[in-house]
């Protein structure tokens, strides 16, 4: 059974049909590219699955409960973590306190549990840290734990919303554009990171501009142009398809 | 040199033996200095001191909402009324109910959650300066509805206020008044001071654990970043209720204790300039830092007093004469202090350790 499965999926803004009948499956496992032209309705889609969005029209499956209607943390905690297009790191809070807050799905403490301290509350708090930590340490940024998130390179800070996305224990983690401003090592590592964490039991949607990134990754790619899905398949068949390359080139290949 | 202070506190701080002994001496000056004060400067200093602690406990109530969760509440004196006044309702002859404090202050707490609760729903989808106005509206309102409920059924006797309230009294023993103890002599002040203390303290304990907790990283997170918090599967909407609702009791539960300090209330008592006040407090101070936010509420109502009583005698013996009322000095001082505070410390007197990392940081960068 399909992990994430999307049936004819529309989006309108007002008069603008950003999505159009775009349906595709997501098997468990896999790492699932999308990829497109600007504007071809790549964040949008990401949006929609995620519940910042709601569809227009059109079925969003996960795991064999529907997401249509859910809110974003709802979405989250039915297994989606995400990562977003423009970095968004809680800036003033620590490293580490960014990844704790990434098990609050997970964890129960409540406010009457805070304030009285309880056994169970101080347990399930250094629980937290040691994942945590974990965590830093399988993204290799366990040297920064204390510093403040803003003060983080580029890449660091990419590796640490990865990080804060896994303490959440996702099935499905979605990165918008993680390779955006990379420098070429920084993608190679990022590549690493990815690969790795298939092999740990979560899929992956990836929303990428980088094609050379996306051909090499991806078990399949789907391509998105002017809203509507023109490709899916295995990145070499994707790459020929005559479609694609009209979207990408203007124009067919001599 | 501040590098030495740090290393210095460091050292301090980490001796377990060396910060037990602070403590004790801590306790030990907040025990003998209401004795301090009233056989040096009067007993009315004492007072000063209970109202200092009352505001203290609102300031951290506010702290919870503003510095935590980031949601700026303009009409926070609201809660301070409701408290007020449930505890003027319950206990005084307005309807004859007398109710013992165990019993109304946790129903004032009560119910100044459920109007937190009742402001907070309506405004969960907003954020800055649209909060500010409408929490600023809703504080006004709980004033104008109080002011105005003596008719057509006499509830709040309106703008005349609530007289005869009770004090707290343990055992049949009215705590206002004056009580023999192991030969110390104690009077009304004093005892609601210990108390007041008592509670203040366990406020700061409840909001340390609050912040240093799952519930408190969240309000963090919302307030940091409020789409990438609900990514992380944080329920935005009940963690903002919970925040204006427990900082509400907290508001709550000072509003009833200054009703029976105070034995009198009326509405005049909470209006916007005391919202703003409160609001000083907890910027002045260092947003979302408790002990910073401690230290505002007790500048900010020790140093008024201390103008008020020496700015007309210093007049008179510079100038032989009071050429400018105290009270418009207060207000003078009190813009300017504000305006310095802002352009020297923008992030607080004593901000978290953590932020001012960040803002020092900042600031060498540029």
């Amino acid at each position: 059974m399909a992990l994430l499965e999307l049936q004819k999926i529309n989006k309108n803004f007002g008069g603008v049909q950003a999505l159009h009948n775009v349906s595709l499956t997501i098997e468990g496992g896999e790492i699932y590219g999308l990829i497109g032209p600007n504007g071809a309705g790549k964040t949008t889609l990401f949006n929609v699955i995620t519940g910042v969005y709601s569809p227009s029209s059109g079925g969003v499956e996960f795991n064999g409960e529907s997401l249509v209607g859910r809110k974003p943390h709802q979405v989250a905690i039915s297994g989606i973590a995400r990562t977003f297009q423009n970095i968004r790191l809680f800036q003033k809070m620590t490293v580490l306190e960014n990844v704790m807050i990434g098990t609050h799905a997970n964890t129960s403490t409540g406010p009457i549990g805070a304030i009285f301290n309880t056994k169970s509350a101080r347990s399930e708090e250094k629980l937290i840290r040691v994942q945590s930590r974990a965590w830093l340490d399988y993204v290799g940024i366990l040297s920064q734990a204390d510093n403040l998130a803003k003060n983080l390179s580029y890449g660091d800070q990419r590796r640490l919303e990865i990080a804060r996305a896994l303490a959440m224990k996702p099935k499905l983690l979605a990165l918008d554009e993680p390779a955006a401003g990379m420098n070429a090592t920084e993608t190679d590592e990022l590549k690493l990171l990815i690969r790795r964490i298939r092999s740990d039991g979560v899929s992956i949607l990836l929303i990428e501009h980088d094609v050379k990134l996306i051909m090499n990754l991806c078990d399949r790619v789907a391509v998105l142009d002017y809203g509507q899905k023109i490709a899916e398949d295995v990145p070499n068949l994707v790459r020929r398809d005559p479609n694609v390359i009209q979207a990408y080139l203007g124009g067919e290949l001599p | 040199m501040r590098e030495f202070m740090q290393s210095f506190l460091q050292k301090v701080t980490s001796n377990r033996r060396v910060l037990l002994l602070g403590y004790v001496l801590l306790f030990v000056a907040l025990a003998v200095l209401p004795f301090l004060l009233s056989n040096t400067v009067g007993r009315t200093w004492v007072r000063i001191l209970d109202f200092a602690l009352i505001y203290a406990m609102l300031a951290l109530g506010l702290n919870i909402v503003v510095g935590f969760a980031g949601l700026l509440d303009l009409g926070y004196i609201a809660f301070y009324a409701v408290g007020a006044y449930t505890w003027a309702l319950l206990a005084s002859p307005q309807f004859d109910l007398h109710l013992p404090f165990w019993a109304i202050l946790p129903i004032g707490a009560g119910m100044a959650a459920l109007f937190g609760v009742l402001l907070g729903a309506p405004t969960l989808r907003l954020r800055g300066d649209y909060l500010a106005i409408v929490t600023l509206g809703f504080g006004e309102i709980i004033r104008i509805f109080l002011n105005n409920l003596d008719r057509p059924i006499n509830v709040t006797n309106g703008p005349i206020g609530i007289n005869k309230i009770d004090p707290i009294s343990i055992g049949g023993a009215d705590l206002t008044r004056t009580h023999e103890w192991l030969g110390i002599s104690f009077s009304g002040v004093h005892i609601y001071y210990y108390l007041l203390l008592a509670l203040l303290i366990l406020t700061i304990v409840m909001c340390v654990r609050l912040e240093n907790s799952r519930i408190g990283r969240a309000w963090l997170a919302i307030r940091e970043d409020e789409l990438a918090a609900q990514a992380m599967g944080i329920n935005t909407r009940n963690i903002k209720l919970l925040a204006f609702a427990l900082g509400a009791s907290f508001g709550g539960i000072a509003g009833g204790l200054f009703a029976s300090l105070q034995g009198f209330v009326s509405p005049e008592s909470f209006g916007l300039l005391e919202s703003i006040m409160v609001l000083c407090m907890v910027v002045l101070g260092g947003m979302g830092h408790v002990y910073g936010v401690l230290l505002g509420a007790l500048l900010l109502t020790v140093l008024p007093e201390i103008l008020r009583s020496t700015a007309s005698p210093v007049q008179r013996a510079l100038f032989g004469d009071v050429y400018v009322d105290p009270e418009a000095l207060r207000m003078l001082l009190f813009g300017l202090a504000l305006i310095l505070v802002m352009l020297v410390r923008p992030s607080g007197l004593w901000p978290a350790p953590k932020r001012r990392v960040a803002l020092d940081q900042d600031s060498s960068r540029d």
